[in-house]
């Protein structure tokens, strides 16, 4: 194929979302295996609105063989729709909805199917999107034996007319001997859409696409964060996990922050007020003594505790400074420790504990606030694609927690997220860009991603990203944390990816299951050959998390691997990763 | 695997004999994906070793699940954890059942031992004893499936063609040490389970690392490529007893005893149990007795049956694809032509035999040889410490010390067989030293009680059964004992599901799950397991069970006739109606609602 018809192919493709692509693909397929050219022209529609989304949830089947007989009956009218099954359905498929056909069954106690269970808390949630553009149907399949006849099918039912949708048809609740009814109905439904689809006027369409670069602004800042509602508060580690990792949603909406796959999210920190409290109750200062907070104006003391200042644990400059102002030549001894000394005494320990031990005597509550370090943002990476969320920013959080001096202790930032409780929590954030830490322009360029831990986060967004735009690069992770069974962050995520082809490659290496420790850079070296064939193909070779252990060990790892594959000795090597670095071809992201 | 339910108002029309629109004579593409599956899996191989190599899931590849069942291999998830780890993004908790195929359920003391211990490095650490008379371990990873299977291998067991659509494990009334007729009965079950195994060499190329065969392979001479339409289930039985239901299978064989010595077996053909509920055309049905063949002929009959099932069986619905079926829709005569075709000669008529009961005497029992037997009353069938009652590390402790055999029954207990009478004083030491002697305290009810495994394990599972049933029989027990009925053995059965896996059909009180909670409950079985039950309440929880069961057994009490069962009585005072026919089993049902 010629570059410039390939060129134009992939810009057309690049235009059309999944189903369309699916539709795409089915075609060429069907044009392969004909013998005589494509029959009819075919146009591909501008947008991939649908006319009519067709959505199953089902346990055992019936309601999703209903759901196809309707498809099959839309076919033949050459109605243009969406067939999904409710796990698949997010939020963009219902604000791109006109017509919205739902059949489902009741299950457990009266309970949606497992597989709708995602969308109906959707729907009752404070995330659910508003309607009044959707004209809809239920039909409920359920057994009048049970109690709760039908139940999750009134329940969608009331949802959709609650966040504004209009019936086009009534309910119809199907017994076991569905069949007839669920006949009826149907007969009933495609001929109301006839109607509907004959005399309504398309709709003006909002692509996603439009809504987002409408306007870009990026106004909020440490000091003027965005009040982000908290939609979701997940944990990604099971029961039984040495750890505590929690997938958390906010929403955007209403900030026209705009962000791309790379850039982090800064959270302003406020301390824990029993940290404070019980700081306080250390120092010999009153509460509400007047700290100044800028040239003009002061505020009570244990506001810019919990605002301003770091309390958890000590630094070093922390230290001198302290000991020089208190006079303390033990604790300026300590100060002037080497490094390993001084980084055993600091370990877990906090400015209370110093406190505790050395009285902050002859000091002003103003002088000693400022001894203490700001308080200072925390970073997170992110973990979304806009493309597909707009509306939202996830993050990947592992909370901290230990117990130090007798004393449970928690991170400042991740600590108030793990005690997240309230419905309404908002949290105070602003975006923090990170352009170098960016997908490859060409789509087609396969990309190799490290991401141990918390680290595997923004490469969530690279994929979601790549399957968001069409991207046909190859696209290979490599994933490591203690436990396969309850550390395997995202696992549902990647076998779905893996399932649709998108994730290509995907090699973990889980350090506690098996008596000798195994890590991402073990699972690189074993397949060094291939990874160095993707190199040579030009892949993009990005790592994120851990720097202090995990990032050296990697480079490490890549070291070798160039230095084996490619025959080349260990400065031609270094040569070799510098000149990558340079072109951009490995980026990294650790802290 | 969800069957596709028949459409409920099919009528239930004989089919002509000569009518072979859905079995394996019909073109592959017509029958039901499994068996397009069968067919591509070069004799179950699939992709079952790319699978287990796997890493990044816990689960093997949908095909390969149906293929590993012919290995007694079923892939599961922990129930109780599903919700927690789809939120958490997480996959479901995969794991797997492992069954063993033994055939009779007699097993030597050291391949207990080495059951024990796989139990505990590969398993959940508990052993599970089935209404099939064989041991199931729960919660097997995928990273530890090959060495557990290759351990239970080395032990001298195997769990081949334990699941699938092949001759399940063979039963036999327990114990071949109680009489020379006993030995006799249990050697069949072994020679008729190795007869109709499966010949295929992935077993072996999967679990014991033997080189693969190049190609498309072996044969199987009696399955081929498709192996059978569903399973196909073998039991014995030595009359009186029928503790291995023999009219629950879809092949039965009833021992006639004649002047000491085995003259031959009755045969009885179409037995089963499961159903799907509120579709009548689901249904358990018991064998009907078609004739009596010498002890020389049951491997022949046996090999021609389950062909005949082969080439007739239902391949396209497989809720409709059971012997059973078959037999319903063609008829006894059919059957007996077409097997005198094939054996070259007709069956006998059959003999007369009474059976009296299909529980397990429990306790001591002494053999003809003087030898004891002591059978262990094992709740559930699930083998572990709880509390003061340590059973799995008592039954260790004798295990260790044994010189004759362990059996497991259809009742979900075990046996330990062939006690020196020097020796009975040492095990009944032990059997109090870890608190598993039978307590004299148990009712009737509890001891011939059984249920089903079902939740978290069971993907088919609509209701709790053997995490509940003794919470319930707790309850049960204070009302027997109220009316003075604690020491009658009233046969009571709880499923967590329709499929009737502890034969609950043939329980005089049989608790059949339908939701969480609930369950419908069915009356008037015969304690022998000659008559089916019929549902006497629908969809009902605890308190309604207990309302329900309560009058009746206190009206039990007081007007039974001398040795009437509950069974019979509940008939007698017109509580339900006798269940004659299996087709019978959900139609009054239907036409009721
Ligand atoms: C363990 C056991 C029950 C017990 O508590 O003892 C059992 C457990 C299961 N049975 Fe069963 N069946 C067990 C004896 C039976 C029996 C009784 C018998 O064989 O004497 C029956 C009724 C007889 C019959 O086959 O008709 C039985 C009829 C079924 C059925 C319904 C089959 C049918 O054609 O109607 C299913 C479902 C299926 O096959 O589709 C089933 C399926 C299952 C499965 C494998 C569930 C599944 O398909 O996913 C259950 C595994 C649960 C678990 O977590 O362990 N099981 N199952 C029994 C093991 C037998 C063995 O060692 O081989
Ligand atoms: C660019 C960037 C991206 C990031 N992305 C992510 C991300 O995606 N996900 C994520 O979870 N984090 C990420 N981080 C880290 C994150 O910003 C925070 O540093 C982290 O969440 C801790 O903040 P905190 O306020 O909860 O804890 P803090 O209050 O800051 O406490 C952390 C401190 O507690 C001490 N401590 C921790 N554990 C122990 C222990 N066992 N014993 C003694 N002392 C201990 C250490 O001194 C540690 O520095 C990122 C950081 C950067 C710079
Ligand atoms: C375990 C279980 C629980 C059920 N609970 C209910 C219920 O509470 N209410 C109801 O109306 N139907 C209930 N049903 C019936 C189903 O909704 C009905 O079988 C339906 O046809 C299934 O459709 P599906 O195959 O699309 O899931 C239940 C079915 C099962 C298997
Ligand atoms: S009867 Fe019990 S074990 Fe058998 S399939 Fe149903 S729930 Fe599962």
């Amino acid at each position: 194929m010629a570059p410039s018809l390939a060129a134009e192919v992939r810009a057309l493709v690049s235009r059309l979302d999944r189903d369309q692509r699916l539709w795409l693909s089915g075609f060429l397929a069907g044009l392969e295996s004909q013998t005589q050219p494509a029959p009819a022209p075919v146009s591909v529609p501008e947008t991939g609105r649908p006319a009519v989304t067709v959505l199953f949830g089902s346990q055992t089947g019936n309601s999703e063989r209903l759901a196809k007989q309707i498809a099959d009956r839309l076919t033949e009218r050459g109605v243009r729709f969406a067939l999904l099954d409710m796990l698949q359905c997010n939020k963009s498929h219902l604000q791109d909805a006109q017509h919205l056909l739902l059949i489902v069954s009741t299950h457990g106690d009266g309970d949606p199917p497992e597989r709708a269970v995602p969308l109906s808390e959707l729907l009752a949630g404070r995330r659910a999107p508003r309607l009044e553009h959707v004209r809809y149907a239920v039909l409920a399949l359920g057994d009048s034996s049970y109690e709760k006849y039908c139940e999750a099918g009134r329940q969608f039912d009331a949802r959709l007319e609650a966040l504004g949708a209009q019936r086009l048809h009534p309910r119809e609740e199907c017994d076991v001997d569905f069949e007839a009814p669920a006949a009826r109905w149907i007969d009933a439904v495609v001929g109301k859409l006839e109607q509907s689809l004959g005399t309504t006027q398309p709709r003006l369409h909002v692509d996603p696409a439009d809504r987002r670069t409408a306007s870009v602004s990026n106004a909020y800042t440490r000091k003027n964060p965005f009040a982000a509602a908290v939609l979701a508060n997940q944990h990604l580690t099971a029961t039984g996990s040495t750890k505590d990792v929690r997938h958390i949603e906010l929403a955007l909406e209403g900030s026209n922050m705009h962000y791309e796959p790379g850039d982090s999210i800064g959270i302003v920190p406020r301390n824990c007020e029993q940290d404070v409290d019980a700081l306080l109750e250390r120092l010999p200062f009153a509460a509400e003594s007047p700290v100044p907070a800028d040239a003009h104006t002061t505020v009570p003391l244990r506001q810019a505790l919990i605002e301003r200042f770091e309390i958890g644990p000590v630094t070093r400059p922390f230290l001198k400074r302290y000991a020089e102002a208190i006079r303390s030549s033990e604790l300026a001894m300590v100060a002037a420790a080497s490094d390993e000394e001084i980084s055993r005494f600091m370990r877990g320990r906090h400015v209370a504990d110093v406190v505790a031990a050395h009285a902050p005597g002859g000091l002003e509550a103003h002088a000693f606030a400022r001894l203490l370090p700001p308080l200072a943002p925390r970073l997170y990476s992110i973990a979304s694609s806009q493309r597909s969320t707009p509306d939202e920013v996830h993050l990947t959080v592992s909370i901290v927690q230990y117990e130090s001096f007798g004393r449970a202790r928690r991170g400042v930032v991740s600590g108030t997220l793990a005690d997240l409780t309230s419905e309404d929590a908002v949290l105070p954030i602003y975006l923090h860009r990170n352009p170098a830490f960016r997908l490859p322009a060409d789509p087609q360029t396969p990309i190799v991603m490290i991401g141990p831990g918390t680290g595997v986060a923004p490469f969530r967004a690279f994929l979601a990203e790549r399957a968001e735009a069409g991207a046909a690069g190859r696209n290979w992770l490599f994933f490591g944390d203690r436990s396969f069974e309850h550390d395997f962050l995202y696992q549902a995520e990647w076998l779905e990816l893996r399932k649709r082809g998108l994730l290509t490659r995907m090699d973990v290496a889980f350090s506690r299951d098996q008596s000798s420790k195994v890590y991402v850079q073990h699972r690189m070296l074993e397949q060094g050959a291939e990874l160095w064939r993707w190199i040579e193909d030009g892949a993009y070779v990005y790592v994120c998390g851990d720097a202090q252990h995990m990032a050296p060990d990697v480079h490490e790892a890549l070291l070798k691997v160039v230095a084996e594959h490619g025959g080349l000795d260990e400065e031609g090597a270094a040569e070799h990763i510098l000149g990558l670095q340079q072109q951009r071809r490995y980026q990294r992201d650790v802290y | 695997m969800p069957s596709n339910p028949i459409n409920p108002s099919k009528p239930l029309t004989p089919v002509s004999p000569a009518d072979r629109r859905s079995d394996v004579s019909r073109p592959l593409e017509e029958l039901h994906p499994n068996e397009r599956l069968k067919h591509r899996s070069r004799f179950l191989r699939g992709t079952i070793i790319e699978s287990l190599a796997d890493p990044l899931t816990g689960a093997i590849a949908e095909s390969d699940t149906q293929l590993t069942k012919f290995f007694g291999i079923y892939q599961q998830d922990h129930r109780d954890l599903r919700d927690e780890r789809r939120r958490a993004k997480l996959e479901p908790r995969y794991q797997f059942m492992v069954r063993l195929r033994l055939p009779g359920g007699v097993l030597q003391p050291k391949q207990w031992l080495a059951l024990d211990a796989l139990a505990r490095e590969n398993a959940d650490g508990t052993l599970r004893l089935t209404s099939r008379q064989t041991f199931q371990f729960h919660g097997v990873r995928k990273r530890r499936l090959k060495r557990h299977v290759r351990g239970i291998i080395e032990a001298g067991l195997d769990t081949l063609a334990a699941c699938g659509d092949d001759n399940r494990n063979v039963i036999a009334t327990a114990n071949p040490l109680l009489s020379p007729i006993h030995a006799e009965a249990s050697a069949l079950a072994r020679r008729l389970s190795e007869h109709l195994a499966p010949r295929t060499g992935a077993y072996r190329e999967i679990f014991l690392d033997a080189p693969p065969v190049a190609g498309d392979p072996e044969e199987e001479p009696l399955y081929g490529r498709t192996y059978l339409p569903r399973k196909f289930k073998i039991a014995l039985t030595i009359p009186p007893q029928n503790d291995v239901d023999v009219y629950a299978h879809d092949l039965g064989f009833v021992a006639i005893v004649e002047s000491g010595r085995i003259a031959g077996y009755d045969v009885l053909v179409g037995g089963g149990m499961g159903m799907t509920h509120k579709i009548p055309a689901t249904f358990p049905r018991l064998g009907d007795v078609v004739g009596f063949c010498r002890p020389e002929d049951v491997i022949a009959v046996a090999e021609h049956t389950m062909c005949i099932q082969r080439d007739y069986g239902d391949r396209k619905d497989r809720s409709h694809a059971r012997f059973k079926y078959t037999i319903e829709d063609r008829g006894t005569d059919w059957f007996r032509g077409e097997l005198a075709g094939r054996l070259g000669t007709a069956l006998e008529p059959a003999r007369p035999f009474h059976l009296d009961s299909s529980g397990d005497r429990v306790g001591w029992a002494q053999g003809t040889d003087g030898r004891w037997h002591y059978t262990v009353f094992v709740e559930n069938g699930r083998v572990t410490d709880i509390g003061e009652r340590r059973l799995m590390t008592g039954l260790r402790a004798i295990a260790a010390g044994h010189h004759g055999l362990i059996c497991i029954t259809t009742n979900q207990n075990v046996i330990i067989a062939g006690i020196d009478p020097e020796e009975r004083p040492v095990v009944e030491a032990r059997l109090r030293e870890y608190g598993i002697e039978n307590d004299a305290r148990c009712t009737g009810l509890r001891q011939t009680s059984i249920a089903c495994v079902a939740l978290p394990t069971c993907g088919l599972a609509m209701a709790e059964a053997e995490r509940y049933l003794p919470t319930l029989l707790d309850k049960l027990d204070e009302i027997v004992r109220a009316v003075g009925l604690e020491r009658e053995p009233i046969s009571i059965r709880m499923s967590g599901c329709p499929n009737g896996c502890p034969r609950p059909y043939l329980a005089e009180i049989a608790l059949v799950g339908k939701a969480l909670g609930k369950y419908n409950l069915y009356l008037g079985a015969s304690a022998n397991g000659e008559r089916m039950n019929a549902l006497y309440r629908e969809n009902i929880g605890e308190a309604q069970i207990i309302e329900a069961l309560a009058p009746l057994l206190g009206r039990f009490a007081a007007e039974r006739r001398a040795g009437e069962h509950f069974g019979d009585f509940v008939i007698r005072a017109g509580v339900v109606p006798p269940m004659l026919h299996g087709r019978d089993f959900q139609r009054d049902l239907a036409e009721a609602s």
